[in-house]
């Protein structure tokens, strides 16, 4: 017994119980420090967060109504209480519309464009050449979408469009998608791939029937994420839809939004509008957030 | 093609098989001189591999991990096509064509020559879809024909108790050894000549192994069965002949029993005695 509590301690012969024991304090102190820095780092970021939340729920429920909804806009009250006030129900479709465009014509070309890259062109020079084009774009500063298809759509055009909107809403969709729909097919293991062709299915049938299948719920999610980052783009709408104070369904003629909307009517320096402004930002927020849950709940349903 | 002819033509580098003609029959797929290799200019992963699978019997085939085993199933049905740069080379005769020709069909190949995989891989689907998916692929048929189709497909898979009041609900939803036999059930069902199995059971619990095990003794009366196994108490229970591979090449190739009681190979020995693998 005492021959193997001797052995056990020689092992341990090296070390100074007093070394140890600073040592150990030390890591304790750094360990702590650490831990504070990141909870008081956390705590910043929240802090502004939850601030500009609340200011926007305060004001902006103080200012909602179901006007807001089915009125479109109208020039300040200046105060006067029997007046009329006007809603954001020209910016609400004027959205509604370019974001169903943008999500519309983006979806196909993204999904197409991350299927290439997935499924047939992994490590060739085009395709790393294709994503990397297509990462740049995802962080490419909206504005230059919007000057982008100013010159490639508004001038030709003779004017701001409704379709010009959804045409730059589009190419911010296409990289977002492009991204989710190659990284979800890039997690379908190849044995399954295997699987499919060794029963003598050509590739295309393959793609389309089982992989689009496995890899559904991630896609949609990317559809859902692109969907609510385009539902706030100001600047690419300013260039190409600029905006309307009447409520247009005519895609050839300017179109209102309720980004550009709240950015109007929050410049204008009348309190009923900048109410109205509020009210918008409470809705675009409370959208997006929307479909945010619900990209969240989808991405979780899968396993 | 007659048994003689399967005889004379095995031999495998100097070494005369008795094992074929033990065996007496016919052979299904005839391969002779492959060389395989997984890039150009690459390490031979196969080398000179000649073989034949008899008719409706088990071909076992064993060796330590990259002894190429797998490669060269994956050979037989072509599925190293999907990526670019591995390159068979020799001749894989079926039906007095060789398989490696550029002009093969491939789908209809492996419609000829079905396989099932290390891991269950069931389709995101019904379990009746996972079936039909197969068989809408190389033949048309009316709603009755394709349900009876699938009802053969589960019921020779041993499947068909356990899904036939679920085959609606999603195949992911099975046990692993219930989604290793529906995809049993999915590659028989194309009516596939040959079964190249690629380690059925490695990812399955005991009773399950059994009941693979048992299913591919059923399925030999109608299949020509090649079967790649780490396990070689699994060869000898499954294996009518057993081929034992050692870097790439073919050692040696025997009826099961003999094989392993009396190899005639040093190297097989060795292995099958566990000294080495």
């Amino acid at each position: 017994m005492s021959a193997t509590t001797a052995a056990a301690t020689s092992s341990f012969a090296g070390r100074d119980p007093a070394v140890a024991a600073a040592l150990n304090r030390r890591r304790r102190i750094v360990d702590g420090l650490v831990r504070w820095l990141c909870i008081i780092a956390t705590a910043i970021g929240l802090f502004f967060l939850a601030s500009i939340l609340l200011t926007l729920i305060v004001r902006g429920v103080s200012s909602i109504s179901l006007i807001t909804f089915t009125t479109e806009f109208r020039p300040t009250t200046y105060g006067e209480p029997d007046a009329e006030t006007g809603g954001l129900y020209h910016a609400i479709m004027g959205t509604l519309m370019q974001t169903a465009i943008g999500t519309g014509i983006g979806t196909p070309i993204g999904l197409l464009v991350g299927t290439y890259l997935a499924e047939y062109a992994r490590n060739s020079a085009l395709g790393n050449a294709v994503r990397f084009v297509s990462d740049v774009l995802l962080s490419a500063p909206s504005i230059l979408v919007g000057l982008f298809v100013y010159q490639l759509v508004v001038l030709p055009m003779g004017g701001f469009s409704g379709i010009a909107g959804g045409a730059a809403l589009a190419i911010l969709v296409i990289p977002v998608v492009v991204r989710t729909t190659e990284d979800m097919l890039q997690l379908i293991p190849n044995t399954l791939r295997e699987a499919v062709v060794g029963l003598g299915a050509p590739k295309w049938k393959m793609v389309t029937l089982v992989c689009w299948r496995a890899a559904l719920s991630g896609i949609v999610t990317g559809i859902l994420l692109a969907t609510a980052r385009i539902t706030g783009e100001t600047a690419p709408l300013l260039l190409t839809s600029f905006g309307n104070n009447v409520t247009s369904f005519d895609l050839g003629s300017a179109m209102a939004s309720l980004p550009i909307a709240i950015y109007q009517q929050a410049n204008s320096g009348f309190p009923d509008l900048i109410d109205i402004a509020w009210a918008g930002a409470l809705i675009v927020t409370f959208g997006v957030l929307a479909i945010n849950i619900v990209a969240r709940l989808l991405l979780a349903g899968r396993k | 093609m007659s048994s003689t002819d399967t005889t004379q033509s095995a031999s495998f580098g100097g070494m005369e098989a008795r094992s074929t003609a033990a065996l007496n029959t016919l052979a299904r797929i005839s391969v002779r001189n492959l060389d395989f290799v997984y890039a150009p200019g690459g390490k031979k992963a196969l080398t000179g591999i000649n073989f034949d699978l008899p008719d409706r019997q088990v071909t076992g085939m064993i060796g330590p991990s990259g002894c190429g085993k797998s490669t060269l199933l994956r050979v037989l049905n072509r599925m190293y096509s999907l990526y670019p740069g591995q390159t068979a080379t020799g001749e894989v005769m079926m039906d007095g064509r060789n398989l490696l020709d550029a002009g093969t069909d491939i789908n209809s190949l492996r419609a000829r020559i079905g396989m099932v995989f290390q891991k269950p891989t069931p389709f995101p689907m019904t379990i009746y879809e996972n079936i039909a998916f197969g068989v809408r692929l190389h033949e048309k048929m009316g709603k009755s024909a394709l349900d009876e189709r699938v009802e053969w497909a589960l019921s020779r898979a041993a499947i068909w108790g356990e899904v036939k009041d679920r085959l609606q609900t999603n195949a992911m939803g099975l046990s692993g050894g219930q989604q290793q036999r529906l995809c049993i059930a999915r590659t028989i069902a194309v009516r596939p000549e040959v079964i190249l199995f690629d380690e059925p059971t490695s990812a399955l619990d005991p009773i399950s192994t059994l009941k693979i095990e048992e299913l591919i003794d059923e399925l030999k009366r109608d299949f020509t069965i090649a079967i790649v196994t780490h396990n070689m108490q699994q060869a000898a229970r499954c294996a009518d002949q057993v081929a034992f591979f050692y870097l790439g090449e073919l050692i040696e190739i025997a009826p099961a029993a003999q094989l392993f009681t009396n190899p005639a190979q040093a190297k097989t020995q060795e292995y099958i005695t566990g000294r080495f693998g």
